[in-house]
């Protein structure tokens, strides 16, 4: 037996981000306005990884199997919140590393790379979070960076316009949430989740917890993006440089479903509250309403968009239902295995829909237009990222040589053997109509005669080796699929012994 | 791990060939070609197996089967392995890519890093399809032919490119979704006695009649209806007459290389999973409804013929012709006996060498009139003499000139399935029929292309094709003839696997 590690450790992966952050406020003040980039963001990037080796480690280590509760139980760290560190982690690399050409010509470098750090912590926070108060908190600690970095590009109305956008509907939602947690501390007299769990089966005031539950699932949905709190989404993801799309619709999306698994499963027991006869608050018909609203919507608006950046932002809506599946059928007596296919889409959706936006960034980085028919013959000038956004689109699209296929398999898969097969039923169709808007970007790339000249002077190293990373793991993903679905269902069983 | 190594190797040379710059992609696509075609090579001449891949009691070759994913009561292993139905027909793939990879030499003139790359990308996948025994692995490499191969037709072919590819695209892809659908429905109600996608576990299972009701279907209406499915499924990939439009639009879009990968290679995907799946896993269901597939089979053959009878495009009647060859081989499996399915699978290699043989001549053809119309064309023997002989030489072939492979294929075919079912005699002899059109329409075209007085509408200079051009359609046909003069070098081997799913007190031979 090696060395015992004193169990605060436990939370490296978040330690390392906050590390990060402060670190590169001290470069900052040393230097301020520096244009040192290869310092800010090589610290930033390092970090980051890091943060991705330690959760790796830990999960290979089996560091969660038994969790680690600290601070008087109200973190814990188990299976699930070191499955989703990862995932987390490993986006922030994608990101970090693409930034460093996507920000080349911009005026606050560190402060760039620390909001995203930052916000990774507040992310980390999310799924190890076991009491509303560090659900509130951390969940604040995300968002606010996040409204930032929507912003920073000042100089750009669209950004500034977003950022707005977005921080409007956000402190909305924060302040349901708030109001949300306040009812159900009311009720149960607690704010950590298992005591939550323990109190609302012996309550009368189904009402009064009804109502509260239903405002945290608000303000859960705001955080994935899911309807009718979505309308922020498209408008911030559209305005934000494309590497925050890609961490917002990525990284954030997974952490608002870290959090929404972890209160709901463990606080508001299905079988208390939903399947027994003295159920009184049925969220799971809420999530069900939720899940196939959230996916038609995204879908049906994602296949009318003009621009390329747009249409992602709309498909990670889609997308956000297709997750809200795993919450939905959650009734259904199969509950590891539908949970599972939910994290595990999520894993695999962390590096799919990254590197689809990490490709608008490389678009972008080259001043190419945004409209699909501005994308017309560009595989002929540049065929290795065309490749790439190949893989991507057809894996969101869950085309069978990619971990897209896996995922959404396994995902539907888990929702038919729970009984919910409508729920399945409406996610294939969905799916079958998002290769209709993901197939347009492909037709374009290769298919398509150039309608003007590329202006491709130069091919960014950082981009190019995000873009290619986050291409091979989505393709490794289904052979490694295996693993993936290991640790999914330890993360699943995690909340649903 | 023979299997793993040859379409890893592939996968590697797409891979690198796609990053080379253009000057030196068809060279080393060439060059890289060469390595699964002698991994394939020497994995037949060291080929030991006996049985049929998906039955008890049979040994396959280069087998691996490890447990891949594990998810809730069903197993998703990783399983290859090769049978004397499937080893022919990865030789035929890695031969055919090679020779497609040279007949692209002159045609493919621009972005040819990704077309070759795209090229040994198909000819992986293909690999995959023919070797996979895990309906899970299987239907991601069929699925991943489609990628490429809507590339192919959309980037590089003729004027009406993309629409041919977008036809071709949601015609099969549709297709593989019914046929996905009819599958999972079997393997849901074969309920527990299945704890995997494993193709052979549910093939015996299926054949031992462990199948149940599923919901308010009975076990009997389940199968017909999986059947159905799996028929319709597979059917559009053949092609068979009612499915078969998107074929032509494909053909005639598509460059040369890709033609003769779509008809080579491709095509067979439909037989061969025709025969693993509704042949092999619900015999009954086949035998009880022979006269109704053979009535399909028959059409395709009489109405393929037809219609390639009616084309003034050279390339859409070796197109047309394709659905009708098509047709022998579906009439071959549905006879269930040891000629007609032994003959089938060896009329899948003889149509792939000889349907590419076909394309390449055209191609050739083409390279240098730069025009496909029957009309324009008359004379060519005089200016391209060599050319032509080999077009002459395939087009006898395709007719059955014995000591061919087509003749040995359809004789087999036609003796097995002579007597096979009530009613098949007549089935038979329609599709016999089919033979004097295929005669009729390929002699009516060569003798207005190739011979007399030589005249073509065209600004081109006609002349001798040059020597890349035509070294491959020089191997196609020693092939051809090789496999026509001493079957067995296949079909001892294809027989083998074929035996144990003929009924022992079958009709027939």
């Amino acid at each position: 037996m090696a060395v015992q590690l004193p169990t605060w450790t436990a939370l490296a992966p978040a330690y390392a981000f906050a590390a990060t952050a402060l670190l590169l406020f001290i470069i900052d003040s040393i230097d301020p306005g520096s244009e040192n980039r290869p310092l800010i963001a090589g610290t930033a990037t390092l970090g980051s990884l890091a943060a991705a080796g330690v959760s790796a480690w830990y999960l290979l280590a089996g560091t969660g199997t038994e969790p680690i509760r600290l601070y008087a139980n109200s973190v814990v760290v188990d299976s699930m919140s070191l499955f989703f560190a990862f995932v987390f982690a490993s986006v922030t690399v994608l990101v970090c590393a693409a930034s460093y050409d996507y920000m080349r010509d911009h005026s606050y470098q560190a402060e760039y790379y620390a909001l995203v750090m930052l916000a990774a912590t507040g992310m980390t926070m999310m799924a190890t979070a076991n009491s509303l108060a560090v659900v509130f908190i951390s969940l604040e600690l995300s968002s606010l960076p996040s409204f930032a970095l929507v912003a920073i590009l000042k100089k750009n109305r669209g950004s500034v316009e977003a950022g707005l956008k977005y921080f409007l509907v956000g402190a909305l939602s924060s302040s349901i949430l708030a109001y949300g947690i306040s009812l159900v501390y009311a009720v149960t007299g607690s704010l950590l989740l298992p005591e939550v769990a323990n109190a609302v089966g012996e309550t009368d005031l189904t009402g009064v917890l009804g109502i509260g539950i239903l405002m945290i699932l608000g303000g859960f949905s705001y955080k994935v993006s899911a309807v009718p709190f979505h309308f922020w989404a498209p408008e911030a993801y559209e305005g934000a440089p494309a590497p925050i799309s890609a961490f917002l619709s990525s990284a954030s999306k997974a952490a608002g479903f870290a959090v929404a698994f972890r209160v709901f499963i463990v606080a508001f027991p299905v079988d208390q509250l939903v399947t027994s006869a003295t159920a009184g608050v049925d969220w799971v018909l809420a999530a069900q309403i939720l899940a196939v609203v959230t996916m038609t919507l995204g879908n049906f608006a994602a296949a009318t968009q003009d621009t390329v950046k747009r249409m992602l932002a709309y498909s990670s809506i889609g997308h956000a239902g297709y997750v809200l599946i795993a919450l939905a059928a959650l009734s259904g007596g199969s509950d590891q295995f539908v949970l599972a296919g939910g994290m595990a889409h999520l894993l695999v959706y962390g590096f799919m829909n990254t590197g689809a936006f990490l490709f608008i960034a490389l678009t972008e980085y080259w001043s190419i237009g945004r409209k699909f028919e501005d994308f017309n013959g560009l595989a002929a000038r540049a065929p290795f990222a065309c490749v790439a956004m190949t893989v991507f689109l057809f894996s969101l699209a869950g085309l069978p040589p990619f971990g897209g296929f896996m995922s959404k398999y396994f995902l539907f898969a888990g929702a038919v053997r729970a009984g919910f097969w409508w729920l399945a039923a409406v996610g294939a169709i969905n799916s079958a109509l998002s290769l209709y808007y993901y197939s347009r970007v492909v037709k374009a790339m290769w298919i398509e005669d150039p309608v003007g000249e590329f202006d491709i002077e130069s091919k960014p190293v950082g981009l190019y080796a995000a873009l290619s990373a986050a291409a091979v793991v989505t393709v490794l993903l289904l052979p490694g699929f295996g693993s993936v679905w290991q640790y999914a269902t330890d993360a699943a069983a995690a909340l649903v012994a | 791990m023979w299997i793993e190594a040859l379409i890893a190797v592939t996968l590697a040379s797409a891979f690198a060939v796609f990053l080379a710059p253009n000057k030196v992609a068809s060279k080393l696509a060439f060059a890289l070609s060469l390595l699964p075609l002698a991994g394939s090579l020497w994995m037949y001449s060291t080929y030991e197996a006996s049985g049929n891949a998906l039955l008890a009691g049979s040994e396959l070759a280069f087998e691996t089967n490890f447990e891949w994913v594990t998810a809730g009561p069903y197993t998703l292993n990783w399983h290859v392995g090769l049978d004397g139905i499937s080893m022919p027909l990865v030789a035929l793939t890695t031969v055919l890519t090679s020779l497609a990879l040279l007949a692209s030499w002159t045609p493919i003139d621009e972005r040819q890093s990704q077309f070759y790359g795209l090229m040994l990308f198909l000819e992986a996948s293909l690999l995959g399809v023919f070797s996979a025994l895990d309906f899970f692995q299987w239907f991601v490499f069929w699925e991943m032919v489609l990628v490429p191969m809507y590339v192919l037709i959309g980037v590089w072919g003729g004027p009406r490119r993309k629409y041919a590819a977008i036809k071709m695209f949601v015609y099969t892809n549709i297709a593989s979704l019914v046929m996905f659908i009819g599958f999972i429905a079997l393997v849901f109600g074969l309920g527990d006695s299945v704890t995997s996608l494993d193709m052979p576990a549910i093939a015996q299972a299926l054949r031992a009649g462990e199948l149940g009701g599923l919901g308010p279907l009975t076990a009997g209406t389940l199968k017909v209806a999986a059947f159905v499915a799996m028929f319709v499924g597979f059917a559009v990939k053949v092609p068979i007459v009612p499915f078969h439009t998107w074929l032509p639009d494909a053909h005639v879009e598509a460059p040369t290389p890709v033609s003769i990968m779509l008809a080579g290679v491709l095509l067979k995907m439909g037989t061969y999973a025709l025969l693993r799946f509704n042949f092999t896993m619900l015999p009954d269901v086949a035998q009880n409804n022979a006269p109704i597939i053979a009535l399909f089979a028959v059409i395709s053959v009489i109405y393929g013929a037809m219609l390639a009878l009616a084309q003034t495009d050279l390339k859409r009647i070796v197109a047309y012709s394709s659905v009708s060859s098509m047709g022998y081989v579906i009439l071959g499996l549905v006879a269930y006996t040891l000629y007609g399915m032994g003959g089938a699978t060896f009329q899948m290699v003889a149509h792939g060498l000889i349907s590419g043989l076909m394309f390449m001549s055209v191609g050739v053809i083409y390279n240098t009139t730069h025009t496909r119309m029957v009309s324009d064309m008359s004379g060519l023997a005089s200016k391209m003499p060599f050319t032509v002989a080999v077009f002459v030489a395939g087009a006898f072939g395709y007719m059955g000139l014995p000591l061919m492979a087509g003749f040995a294929a359809e004789l087999f075919i036609f003796l097995g399935s002579f007597g096979a079912f009530a009613g098949s005699v007549w089935f038979t002899a329609a599709a016999m029929f089919g033979i004097v059109v295929v005669a009729g329409y390929l002699l009516f075209a060569m003798q207005r292309t190739l011979f007399g007085t030589f005249e073509t509408e065209t600004d081109y200079e006609v002349g001798p094709a040059a020597f890349h051009d035509v070294a491959p359609l020089v191997v196609l046909i020693l092939l051809v003839i090789l496999l026509g003069v001493d079957p067995n070098i296949f079909y001892t081997m294809i027989q083998d696997a074929v035996n144990p799913l003929v009924p022992a007190a079958g009709g027939g031979v």
